[in-house]
């Protein structure tokens, strides 16, 4: 259990995904109670924008024990405008690109939960 | 302020030595050291100790006390953790130490036990380097990690993998007569683009090895060494340090490492030099897209003109800044905790003239050391001057 990121996992999961802002307009994940970027403690939930764009990914040969039945998996940073997100992608590595639009979602199940991205 | 003199350094080989504890590691580097400097184990008054992994890869926390006595020393010891740059922590805080007269006599160092491990468990524990709720969990690797870097790179600036399997190929080349390297070995473009991708575009030739080894160094005040006749003419001048967000996707941007920026910034600027200055570097090259982004971060190259330093010979060792005479970690081996340390004892060496690769830096005066932990979220910046 980690309180905080449970609840950003559920939430994503169901569609209600949401990130931290602070009054700056600066995004950030949770659990916090100040933003990272300016130190701001007034955040307030704000709901994750439907789509975010792949700023860098790589194809993982090599995993963790955890994503060994996964490789060769996609893992990417999206950014969803005012916060990016790290997750793997759902799609075929020799058909994703910088630049492309992605949804954020959940995959796995209990304790291995984690954000994935699927091509819109 | 007077600045402290590097009085010994020692080092194991790097390599896979699976069945030797960090204790015994340590003992080899920190007797080394201590015999180099001829300094007596009874005049050291603290051990400054860097390790990354200890409860993964052999069930062993507190390991500062572990390694005092390790090598004979009766004094406070303390273990540093900044991931890959927890011994240019260790570095940093024995400096200043010395410098502000707490101190006389210092051991710093570090040591990792790794190859015990296979290679999915050394994957899973290097990987803690990065956060585990968001970054961990979501099937980032610590190679990963870096290829999302170099492919941020190449997009913002182009660049290709040959650019990169140069660099492997520099520092392969300049491990050869290293006794300490893990890798003594010359390889060749071709050979590095063959490799299997670890995560692509970094392949097996882009990453440094997994490793064992121990690193140590003797710092002393420069009244101890006059008192004692020490022949020490080595001194660290600057030292830096820098940090950043812990993960990636809470940069600014990918392709940049201001903690390495901001920690040379401070290191040249408290030694007073430029990068102009600068004769000799050893900087993290975990994988070759690091050493590309340690020397644009510390301002040796814009943005997005380094790549292309090794292909062109200027960071090669006859080139105009030669770049990990060592070998590096890419080819020397990165035993985590001992690789900052360890970047102090290659450049002490070439400063004096000892070392392998003297030859090629006979007038060398002014050396930089660049330690980076996990993404470059902390880096240490150290600079060491001649000073007879």
């Amino acid at each position: 259990m980690n309180d905080g990121h449970d609840e950003f996992l559920d939430a994503l999961e169901s569609g209600d995904g949401y990130y931290l802002e602070c009054t700056d307009g600066h995004g950030s994940l949770p659990p916090r109670v100040v933003c990272p970027h300016c130190g701001d403690r007034d955040l307030t939930e704000t709901a994750l924008p439907d789509t975010g764009s792949i700023d860098s990914y790589t194809v993982v040969h090599v995993p963790t024990p955890a994503f060994a039945d996964e490789a060769p998996y996609v893992t990417a940073v999206a950014d969803f405008g005012p916060v990016r997100l790290t997750g793997r992608v759902l799609a075929d590595e020799e058909s994703v690109e910088i630049g492309d639009e992605v949804s954020a979602s959940v995959g796995g199940a209990d304790e291995s939960r984690s954000v994935v991205f699927e091509p819109r | 302020m007077i600045d402290p003199r590097v009085a010994g350094v020692g080092l194991t080989h790097f390599g896979s030595h699976p069945a030797r504890t960090s204790r015994d590691l340590f003992a080899e580097a920190g007797l080394a050291a201590l015999d180099d400097a001829g300094v007596d184990p009874a005049d050291v008054e603290g051990v400054f100790y860097g390790n990354f992994m200890g409860e993964i890869a052999e069930h062993q926390g507190h390991q500062g006390p572990l390694m005092a006595e390790a090598i004979g020393v009766d004094a406070p010891a303390t273990r540093y953790e900044s991931a890959c740059a927890s011994s240019g922590a260790a570095l940093r805080q024995a400096v200043q130490n010395v410098r502000n007269g707490e101190a006389d006599v210092l051991v710093v160092g570090g040591a990792e036990r790794m190859t015990n491990l296979d290679t999915a468990e050394t994957t899973e524990a290097l990987a803690i380097a990065a956060d585990d709720l968001y970054e961990v969990r979501a099937g980032l690797t610590f190679p990963g990690a870096y290829a999302l870097m170099a492919a941020a790179y190449f997009d913002e600036y182009g660049g290709e993998r040959e650019d990169l399997a140069e660099i492997a190929v520099k520092n392969h080349a300049n491990a050869v007569g290293n006794e300490h390297a893990q890798f003594q070995r010359e390889i060749t473009v071709e050979d590095a683009l063959d490799a299997p991708m670890v995560a692509d575009p970094l392949g097996l030739y882009d990453a440094c090895p997994i490793t064992d080894g121990a690193s140590a160094a003797v710092l002393v005040s420069e009244s101890y060494a006059d008192e004692h006749d020490l022949d020490a003419g080595v001194a660290v001048t600057g030292t830096g340090q820098g940090g950043d967000k812990m993960a990636l996707h809470d940069r600014d941007a990918l392709a940049h490492t201001p903690a390495a920026s901001d920690a040379a910034d401070e290191a040249f600027a408290d030694a007073g030099i430029g990068t102009e200055d600068v004769d000799v570097a050893e900087v993290h090259d975990c994988f070759t897209i690091a050493e590309v982004l340690a020397l644009e971060g510390m301002g040796f190259f814009d943005a997005g003109e380094g790549i292309r330093a090794a292909a062109e010979g200027v960071t090669t060792r006859d080139g105009d800044l030669p770049v990990n005479l060592s070998g590096g970690l890419k080819a020397k081996g990165h035993p985590v905790g001992a690789t900052g340390v360890s970047q102090l004892a290659e450049l002490t060496k070439l400063l004096r003239g000892d070392h392998h690769n003297s030859e090629h830096v006979s007038d060398a005066r002014v050396g930089v050391a660049h330690n980076a932990g996990g993404t470059v979220a902390s880096a240490t910046v150290h600079v060491l001057e001649i000073q007879e």
